[in-house]
């Protein structure tokens, strides 16, 4: 059956509170206002206050409470509006749920799940379109998501809400409207493995968000060229599936990188690192990232699609970096 | 709750007012029907019913004081004079706007004018605006410090760090709320356990009053000794406008949370209509002027239009400006 990005985030969701009683969502305008991108819409209605709380504006306040009755026994889905706004929540998350593991000797676990939405692409101008992935895969201790794919917005949430680590999981607010046949007992999904969605021999494209779809319809378009690209959504941020990418590189000796989010220190320079660390000599070519150009992003819809990656630079690039095979 | 004062307002100043009001609300209108049309683009907050809080705090303001305010801020922007078409030209995302299209509605800046945002994330500028004030105080200048925010915004923790340090530093710095009484779709008793503000500001030992924010006069009265006392004194104060917003939060929001009923109650208490009717109930204005008065504001704003629509896209090959001082 076909459905949004958005009800496929909704179902998992329901389902998620139908199976737990523990768990509840939390966050600034989930219940009556419907959730800001209308995620939550009528579940206030259906679940109650109790188990759809609406926070006010406090996002330090109710994620620090998520932290903390996720280690008392809860299992809260805590919801930050966008992750702009996680910033004010980011000494909860980096300092309490990331470190309380490790600074107890093992004692004290943190299960919670906080999801973000979050991307570029709406003329949100730049306190809104922050790409704040690599702020959050930088740091041990939290385990993170990135749903690139309608699967994995009705699946992830599933599976993170019974890891007994902290799972951030960010859903890409540009994709909501987007349709997509998903299978009708679509459920819970995998989260330590990157996911080879399509296969290809002369190159590797690594991603993750919204660059997923991009860099398959890019694909599509270059296998028209005669190239064929393996398209990799990295789906975990942190820890990364190394052992994924190395495979897809052995194969393809090429590879392209593709995000969002600003160059310099971002996830592509991470996995740029580790090819070269680990499979240097499998290579034809240098890595080349495609990123993120390092502005704020501007209001101008011109100027905001200048900032990101587009597909037809993604085609351009890969066909310059295969153009020993083409010719 | 301060309602019947008598502020003196005369002839002239009626007349200011009204018009300045007048402006915001055609000025909006417009951005909304552009929006609709596709002209703007992003997040638009529009301010239709709280024109009096805009109006009537400004206009207590000198050209030294710094203004700071959220993304609902186009009302505040017209009364400090940023000139209407360099405000619909940032809108378009034109390089005529006031801050070269780069921001867009949330973020209208004019340095000349004192005017600092613009600010999008709710209740960042509050710290900001506390730098401000301080700035003036180490350098005995004359000027104050005003900044605007809603009452959702006074449920994050940096309303209370800055209420603090301003008390603490006693520095020139007025805290305006604009109680619209909710917060996107979260009504003001869902966001605060105390729902009388202004007590939030005498916690921190901060002169705080609480007013009818429909009522210009009101306002203005308020704001007017309010920036006596900050002069007199040095320290800060906080003003809680009492206030609704007509429209919904932004153009995304399906209003679920609040019944059309509500809205139309607050309706007859419109800001506009209650001055028309005072500046005419006194002699102080006649229909044949006020009507002339809209008809001055509808031409402004159809010149704004044209200024936009008449703008040019700054070139791509510019992208990577302004991240750098040079
Ligand atoms: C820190 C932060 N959290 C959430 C948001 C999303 N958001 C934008 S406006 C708003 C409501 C703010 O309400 P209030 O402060 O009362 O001002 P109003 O919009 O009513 O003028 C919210 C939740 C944001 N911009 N910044």
């Amino acid at each position: 059956m076909n459905i949004t990005y958005r009800e496929a985030i909704k179902q998992a969701i329901r389902e998620a509170l139908r199976s737990d009683e523990k768990v509840f969502l939390l966050g600034e305008d989930v219940g009556r206002y419907g959730g800001a991108f209308a995620v939550s819409k009528g579940l206030l209605q259906e679940f109650g206050p109790e188990r759809i709380m609406d926070t006010p504006l406090s996002e330090a306040g109710f994620v620090g409470a998520g932290i903390g009755a996720a280690i008392a026994g809860m299992r809260p889905i805590v919801e930050v509006m966008t992750v702009n706004f996680s910033l004010l929540a980011l000494d909860q998350i980096a300092n309490n749920a990331a470190t309380l593991l490790h600074m107890s000797g093992g004692q004290i676990n943190v299960p919670v799940v906080i999801r973000m939405s979050c991307g570029i692409g709406r003329q949100l101008a730049a306190q809104h379109s922050h790409s704040w992935e690599p702020i959050y895969a930088g740091i041990p201790g939290l385990k993170v998501l990135s749903a690139g794919t309608h699967e994995d917005a009705r699946g992830m949430l599933l599976t993170a809400l019974k890891d007994p680590n902290p799972v951030i999981i960010f859903e890409y607010t540009s994709m909501l409207n987007l349709e997509r046949e998903l299978p009708d007992n679509a459920g819970a999904v995998d989260i330590t493995r990157a996911a080879v969605r399509r296969q290809g021999t002369d190159l590797t494209i690594v991603t993750y968000g919204t660059g997923v779809y991009k860099a398959l319809d890019a694909a599509n378009e270059l296998a028209a060229t005669g190239l064929e690209a393996e398209v990799i959504d990295l789906r975990v941020l942190r820890p990364l599936d190394e052992a994924t990418i190395l495979e897809s590189v052995k194969k393809t000796h090429r590879v392209l990188l593709v995000e969002d989010a600003w160059r310099s220190v971002g996830i592509a320079a991470e996995v740029s690192a580790r090819i070269t660390e680990k499979a240097f000599y499998e290579l034809e070519a240098p890595v080349q990232r495609l990123c993120g150009v390092e502005v704020p992003i501007p209001y101008p819809k011109h100027l905001e699609d200048a900032s990101v990656p587009q597909k037809e630079q993604i085609i351009e690039m890969a066909k310059s970096i295969c153009a020993p095979v083409l010719n | 709750m301060a309602t019947s004062v008598e502020f003196p307002i005369d002839k002239s100043l009626g007349t200011k007012l009204v018009y300045e009001m007048m402006r915001i609300r055609r000025f909006e209108e417009k951005a909304a029907e552009m929006y609709t049309k596709t002209f703007i683009r992003g997040f638009l907050h529009l301010y239709i019913g709280e024109e009096a809080v805009a109006v009537g705090v400004m206009s207590a303001l000198t050209p030294e004081d710094n203004v700071l305010c959220t993304y609902r801020e186009h009302g505040q922007a017209l009364v400090r004079g940023i000139e209407a078409g360099k405000i619909m030209a940032e809108m378009y995302g034109k390089q005529e706007g006031c801050c070269k299209g780069r921001g867009g509605s949330m973020h209208l800046f004019d340095v000349s004018r004192r005017f600092y945002g613009g600010n999008a994330i709710v209740a960042g500028h509050l710290p900001l605006a506390l730098g401000f004030a301080l700035a003036d105080k180490k350098m005995k200048r004359n000027g104050i410090t005003v900044c605007f925010f809603g009452e959702g915004a006074m449920a994050e923790g940096e309303f209370h760090e800055a209420m603090n340090l301003a008390a603490l530093w006693k520095i020139p710095l007025l805290f305006v709320c604009e109680n619209n009484l909710y917060a996107m779709g979260t009504a003001i008793r869902y966001s605060h356990a105390v729902t009388e503000l202004e007590k939030k500001g005498a916690s921190y030992g901060i002169p705080s009053r609480a007013v009818d924010g429909m009522d210009i006069r009101a306002v203005l009265q308020a704001t007017t000794e309010a920036v006596e006392t900050i002069r007199r004194e040095g320290g800060p104060y906080f003003l809680v406008c009492n206030t609704y917003r007509f429209r919904a939060h932004s153009m995304f929001d399906a209003e679920l949370y609040r019944d059309k009923s509500e809205v139309e109650e607050w309706k007859k208490r419109d800001p506009i209509v209650m001055f028309s009717d005072y500046l005419v109930n006194n002699n102080l204005a006649t229909h044949e002027e006020l009507a002339s008065l809209e008809k001055k504001v509808e031409e402004e704003v159809n010149e704004s239009v044209r200024y936009a629509e008449a703008g040019t896209w700054e070139p791509v090959e510019q992208l990577e400006e302004f991240v750098y001082q040079t």
